[in-house]
């Protein structure tokens, strides 16, 4: 069979659109693991619960797909704020509430409060919007979901004349709200005061306490900044499925965390690069490899991203961009 | 002093020996209060023996996590795989529906329950060592991580694996134990009516891991692994091969698994991978956490209550619930009632487990019954990386017989 360029291409889009989702999750674990070195097992959660914050705010505004182009996107902007607030405000919460508490105990004890975190989580999602999917709200217009950039914009359109390869405006947005604030992010850790403190605190917690930094200060806002990503990452998502679970955050937290580990866990470029390569991955996976490999589909997806972070930790636990850091004595 | 020394650890181990024997007295006669109950049940009516000999085989498998999390301090979240992997071995090499049984690969003598839960057992082990030994020198955090993939992608595979699994419908008719010939005409049977008779199979089987477990602890093995569970390195300099000790952790664990989910596939005669989720996994871990991680009693005392509480606790709790929620009639808790006339506890499991662990490493670090030793580690501020004088010292004063704190 010859080879599909069109396919290749299209999986290309969605594989992204899906890791640029993936790598603003993965910066939450990679900002909170490079600090204290907790794997942050309810972040998954936090980003599922920013996408049902988003689906309940969207509705108590009022605003549907009928009302006009500039009060949707105004809604879209406040969803956004919302989510990120509220996730970022909670991640912080449960790191006040319980991992706080276990900063001198033995690595597995915040560990296994995550994940009892996680459950809770789970469990107050299922208590939010009951235990099946449903549906974003309807907020962005059809036409925009299915509005392909390639057929429609002028320029665009004679180089794409004879091809069937779609870039939806929804894939389009997608990829706008992650770059910016991936700009924002990096600014924030590299060029402010407190993010240089974030920085020190990541290299040497005593060290960075003598020199004045307040530590637990500096932690809550990693939470925080992971958690308001992964609420923008969650708001996003449910509008680019279209739908959301009580069990989203389980799948893309561990895709995520898996990202964080691809790219060097503790390493923001990595977390990126990670998140990009895992939706590509995810997505060539689920449509393009079908295409080769009779019998091959979505089932098979999550062997395959855990087979490679199986592989990833085995021969290179560093990473891709990651330095290998010793065990402290 | 250095004969003095000699005499205290030969002291120490007389004494631990001894209170070993007056532990197994105690399980011994623990097991016979529990032995009577399915004729009480039967004699009773309340006809749960069926919810019972699942909650014995979780104490099993609690047991089995409890030797790599509790003892070699290795968190393991896939622990589910190996059950699967011993569930599915009994299966494939048992059912007339298996794909290798159809093919003529398996021998006859195979085909029957107790030696296809010998190679289960052993293939659980294998597996253990297959993902133990690329893995184990990752830091534990990894560890944890590697383990929960590798119990996602398990019974990812049986779901996939359509040809040699059946698929989602997984593979039924699987072997159940042979009955044992009694003098007289009467015999042992292991069929769904004899419920009983598994309750007592299952029950020795659980006293059997029980002594197996607690002369494991003993052996110089078991030492190895505690030492590598309070300061890997220190172990290593003290000659321990680390890494040959964890794979042991890793193999020896996943072997109670093993059997533990052949026994299951015997007792429920088919096996169908949306039975072992990741949730499963966590259930086991919260039996270990809540007991007492690495106190063998705390660990069946914590599977008995989660075990009790997930398979009937939560469903008889229903009841009370739905019954006072009627009773409230009182306008403005009006909604409060209707909530809880129709509530189902069943569906708070999860949450009730998470607030569990969380609670559990908040308030009680080491368990409702933490073993001393483990109590002692937990509650040592030992902030990894800088005073790990305080360490040493924390762990050595709870063994005051071999420190000389209050030597004989």
């Amino acid at each position: 069979m010859d080879f599909e360029w069109t396919l290749f291409f299209q999986f290309m889009i969605i594989g992204l659109a899906t890791g640029s989702l993936i790598a603003l999750i993965a910066l939450g674990y990679t900002l909170v693991y490079g600090i204290i070195e907790l794997i942050n097992f309810a972040h998954g959660e936090v980003f599922m619960m920013g996408a049902f914050f988003a689906s309940t705010v969207v509705v108590l505004t009022g605003v549907t797909s009928d009302s006009s182009t500039g009060a949707i996107v105004a809604v879209l902007l406040l969803t956004l704020a919302a989510s990120m607030i509220f996730s970022g405000v909670l991640n912080a919460g449960i790191d006040k509430l319980a991992y706080s508490r276990l900063r001198n105990a033995p690595r597995l004890a915040p560990l296994i409060a995550a994940i009892g975190m996680s459950f809770i989580l789970q469990n107050v999602a299922i208590y939010w919007k009951g235990p099946n999917p449903f549906t974003a709200p309807d907020l962005i217009p059809r036409e925009f979901r299915t509005y392909n950039v390639l057929q429609e914009w002028p320029l665009l359109r004679d180089w794409f004349a004879d091809s069937t390869l779609r870039l939806r405006l929804l894939d389009v947005m997608v990829i706008g709200v992650t770059i910016p604030l991936l700009l924002i992010l990096s600014w924030f850790v590299y060029r402010t005061q407190i993010g240089t403190a974030m920085r020190a605190t990541a290299q040497d917690r005593e060290a960075a306490a003598l020199m004045g930094i307040d530590i637990n200060r500096t932690i809550g806002v990693a939470f925080l900044i992971g958690g308001s990503l992964a609420g923008a990452a969650g708001m996003v998502a449910l509008f680019y499925n279209n739908s959301g679970r009580f069990q989203m955050g389980f799948t893309y937290g561990l895709f995520a965390f898996t990202a964080a580990v691809l790219g060097g866990i503790g390493n923001l470029g990595g977390a990126v690069l990670g998140g990009f390569l895992i939706g590509l991955i995810w997505s060539y996976s689920d449509g393009f490899m079908g295409t080769y490999i009779s019998g091959w589909g979505s089932q098979w997806t999550n062997s395959v991203i855990f087979g490679i972070l199986i592989l990833v930790l085995v021969f290179r636990p560093s990473g891709l961009l990651g330095q290998s850091v010793p065990d402290k004595v | 002093m250095a004969a003095s020394y000699a005499t205290r650890a030969e002291q120490y181990f007389e004494d631990r020996r001894q209170e070993n024997r007056k532990r197994l007295l105690r399980v011994l006669i623990g097991s016979l209060v529990l032995a009577i109950y399915p004729i009480l049940d039967q004699a009773f009516g309340w006809d749960q023996l069926g919810q019972w000999i699942p909650i014995f085989v979780f104490v099993i498998l609690a047991m089995g996590l409890n030797i790599v999390v509790g003892y070699a301090g290795l968190l393991d979240l896939g622990y589910v795989a190996f059950f699967v992997i011993g569930a599915y071995g009994n299966a494939f090499l048992t059912s007339p529906n298996s794909w290798f049984v159809q093919q003529g690969w398996i021998p006859n003598w195979l085909q029957s329950f107790w030696p296809a839960m010998a190679v289960s057992w052993i293939l659980a082990a294998i597996f253990g060592v297959i993902l133990g030994a690329p893995t184990l020198r990752l830091r534990g955090d990894y560890l944890a991580i590697v383990t929960l993939g590798f119990g996602e992608i398990v019974p990812d595979f049986f779901t996939n694996a359509a040809t040699v699994t059946n698929g989602p419908q997984g593979i039924g008719q699987i072997a159940k134990p042979p009955s044992i010939p009694l003098p007289g005409d009467r015999e042992i049977a292991f069929n769904t009516v004899n419920q009983a008779n598994w309750f007592w199979l299952v029950l020795a089987v659980g006293i059997l891991s029980i002594f197996m477990i607690t002369r494991l602890y003993d052996s110089r093995l078991g030492r190895a692994w505690q030492a590598i569970r309070e300061d890997e390195i220190a172990a290593a300099s003290m000659g321990i091969n680390t890494v040959s000790t964890k794979l042991w952790a890793f193999a020896l664990g996943a072997s109670f698994s093993g059997f533990a989910g052949s026994l299951y596939a015997g007792y429920v005669r088919i096996v169908y991978p949306d039975q072992f989720q990741f949730s499963v996994s966590i259930i086991i871990l919260a039996m270990v956490i809540l007991g007492g991680i690495g106190n063998i009693y705390g660990v069946i005392a914590g599977s008995l209550i989660i075990g009790s509480f997930d398979r009937i606790l939560a469903t008889e709790l229903t009841r009370p619930l739905n019954w006072a929620g009627e009773r409230i009639t009182w306008p403005p808790l009006q909604w409060l009632g209707d909530w809880m006339a129709t509530h189902n506890v069943n569906s708070d499991r999860f949450l009730i487990f998470g607030l569990a662990l969380v609670l559990i490493m908040l308030l009680r670090p080491g368990g409702l019954f933490p073993s001393s030793r483990r109590a002692a580690e937990l509650s040592g501020d030992d902030d990894v990386g800088d005073d790990d004088d305080d360490t040493l010292y924390e762990t050595r004063t709870d063994d005051t017989k071999l420190a000389g704190g209050s030597a004989t």
